[in-house]
């Protein structure tokens, strides 16, 4: 099975509690709930994917958890435990020591990641140099066995090359090569393969599986591709106009979605057993997050809205065991209609 | 008659030719620009060897001679010699020396301080770019040249003195542009990665920032030099600048200036012909420097 490898060990590595970020513009007058009220947790180990479309807080989730918030952005309320440990509560000194030591990040564009005017050992070794104070030959030492890792061929002149010289997918597993650098414990990649075409991606996506095996690292999967979610994740969150409307593991949410948003999600997605079926659109747009309806804010998209959505926003409910969704009709409805599993026709 | 040749193959050096930028330096290399500005580097390095006389001190009854090949020129002062017989020539060519000084010198204070200040104005932000950039507007507004006269009557004449104030002069320019590179710079990919990978921000100013700002600060400081230059000059020539023995061009001018009217010509013109040819292969050269790394720049 693509998914289901449960986490090694029990406890949860990272937890977000009831955590909102929002986005406030230089009067006050406009208020963006880019991050509203987010719980998740993600065992040391495990992949959690997120998915959600564009302007859904995806980001700026990835972004808090780093607090490398822009200067608009306030963590209004909220916990982010790592370790045990609130991370808004560390000073910007400490926060440095959490950043690319315990928790690395993959971001959007590898490509453009590296620094066009050092070489990859040098790019590699700076976060050794950095976190550990090591000298530069053990720094450069690492890089290589690094390289070797990230399966990059003859690492030994690989290292004192630019990154012009590489290929996009090389370029890329540098980059994952820096993100492992200081062995961390939490490696968030948002969205790393969109920039990748097809069969470099799956190189890529097996990669992340190999090193995160190998490490027992936690991986937080930010992406718009379901597919991708099915072969990479343990866990899923789906995130909608700054919630999570719906969680759990994945297999479960796959074939048993109980919010209409995750539903919709599936059911757009092209499926090889019945090509002869229309896809089905979401129609309308996502809410503007500064005017947030007062009820459930999926409401003027939802085939299956009713009178209570539009006057009050539903709580999280969970309708299984590990699970949550923002539904009225989630603690409702018993059974949804079943979907095909994505990951059979994977 | 069949087609001259040169109609069909018509200049097509300005196209990006991609090809062509793999030879960028041979392309349209500026040679006599480039030329002229390393044998004027060479004199003022070699000025001890290379002066016929001692460029300080004069002969009383040699005043006034012009230059050889008039009438009473000697092949002994070729270029003649000023009112205090001492040779015009050899106070050139240690002229030279001075000017290569100050310049060089003073568009090393400006960069480093206008760099400095750029960097750290557009990568912070926030406040502290307020306060950088308002500093800067107020420079700019003051007038550059009373602003060093200003600067040079309260520090006392010295060549380091004017080396000094000139670079605390026109810093403001690096800081403008430098500012607005980096401003661009931080957004980048790999400027966020090393913020993500837990490094300072100091660590990031000046492992990432500076040495992609470099290239812009070594253009800006030849188009700078002719700047430079030219003001150490005028300052000279206003009598505030290098201190008399010395043999800095401007004051040649200056001290030139009387006889001009009487016919004693070659005190003023060449001096005057120093300052022009090096101020425009300064010029040409920065302007050339400026085209071939600014595209380049853009590319990574």
């Amino acid at each position: 099975m693509p998914f289901g490898t449960p986490g090694v060990s029990g406890g949860p590595l990272l937890e977000l509690q009831n955590l909102s970020t929002h986005y406030v513009s230089s009067r006050g007058t406009r208020v963006v709930r880019a991050v509203d009220d987010v719980t998740l947790r993600v065992n040391a180990g495990e992949t959690l994917g997120i998915v959600g479309e564009s302007g859904s807080g995806k980001s700026t989730l990835a972004l808090s958890i780093l607090r490398i918030l822009p200067p608009a952005a306030r963590n209004v309320s909220g916990r982010i435990m790592f370790e045990g440990e609130d991370l808004l509560e560390k000073s910007d000194n400490e926060m440095r020591h959490v950043r690319g030591k315990r928790i690395a990040m993959i971001l959007q564009d590898p490509m453009a990641s590296l620094n066009p005017l050092f070489t990859i050992g040098n790019q590699v070794a700076e976060p050794i140099q950095v976190h550990e104070g090591a000298k530069r030959a053990t720094a450069w030492e690492r890089a290589r066995g690094l390289l070797r890792s990230v399966k990059i061929p003859s690492p030994e002149t690989r290292v004192t090359q630019y990154p012009h010289e590489m290929s996009g997918g090389m370029r890329q597993r540098i980059v994952g090569a820096i993100g492992i650098s200081c062995e961390p414990r939490l490696l968030i990649a948002d969205e790393p393969t969109t920039s990748l075409d097809l069969t470099i991606q799956a190189q890529y996506l097996n990669l992340l599986r190999e090193l995160q095996k190998a490490h027992n690292l936690a991986l937080i999967f930010i992406t718009h591709n379901l597919g991708i979610v099915a072969k990479m994740c343990d866990q899923l969150a789906v995130m909608y106009a700054g919630r999570v409307v719906e969680s759990g593991p994945v297999s479960q949410v796959f074939n048993n979605p109980t919010h209409p948003y995750t539903q919709a999600l599936l059911s757009s997605i092209p499926r090889m057993s019945n090509v002869d079926q229309r896809l089905t659109a979401i129609d309308g747009q996502p809410p503007d997050l500064s005017r947030l309806p007062a009820g459930c804010s999926f409401a003027d998209r939802c085939p299956k809205v009713f009178d209570r959505c539009r006057a009050e926003a539903p709580p999280e409910t969970s309708p299984g065991p590990g699970r949550t969704a923002r539904c009225w009709l989630a603690a409702a409805t018993a059974q949804q209609p079943q979907l095909a599993a994505l990951a059979g026709e994977d | 008659m069949s087609v001259p040749a040169q109609i069909i193959d018509l200049p097509v050096a300005d196209a990006p030719a991609s090809s062509s930028q793999r030879h960028w330096f041979r392309a349209d290399f500026p040679v006599i620009p480039a030329l002229i500005l390393l044998t004027i580097a060479f004199v003022a390095l070699f000025a001890n060897f290379l002066a016929p006389h001692n460029p300080e001190l004069g002969s009383l009854t040699a005043r006034f001679k012009p230059p050889f090949w008039q009438a009473k020129g000697s092949y002994q002062y070729l270029l003649g010699t000023d009112q205090l017989g001492r040779d015009v020539l050899s106070r050139l060519i240690f002229g030279a020396r001075i000017s290569m000084v100050v310049g060089f010198f003073a568009v090393m204070v400006a960069g480093v301080l206008g760099t400095t200040l750029g960097i750290i104005s557009g990568y912070l932000g926030g406040w502290v770019d307020q306060v950088i950039m308002r500093l800067t507007d107020t420079w700019l507004a003051l007038p550059a040249l009373t602003f060093a006269i200003f600067l040079a009557a309260i520090v006392g004449p010295s060549m380091w003195n004017i080396v000094i104030i000139l670079g605390v002069t026109y810093w403001t320019r690096y800081a403008r542009v430098i500012r607005g590179e980096v401003l661009s710079l931080r957004e980048r990919e790999y400027v966020r990665l090393a913020i993500v990978a837990g490094c300072s921000k100091w660590t990031i100013m000046v492992r990432h920032i500076l040495p992609n700002v470099i290239n812009s600060a070594i253009v800006l400081g030849t188009l700078m030099l002719g700047v430079v230059i030219i003001t150490e000059a005028t300052l000279s020539f206003l009598g505030v600048g290098v201190p008399p023995p010395q043999p800095a061009w401007g004051l040649m001018l200056s001290d030139g200036k009387q006889g001009l009217m009487v016919g004693y010509w070659w005190l003023t013109v060449f001096p005057g012909l120093c300052i022009m040819l090096m101020v425009l292969s300064a010029n040409i050269l920065g302007d050339w420097l400026r085209v071939k790394l600014d595209p380049q720049l853009r590319q990574l």
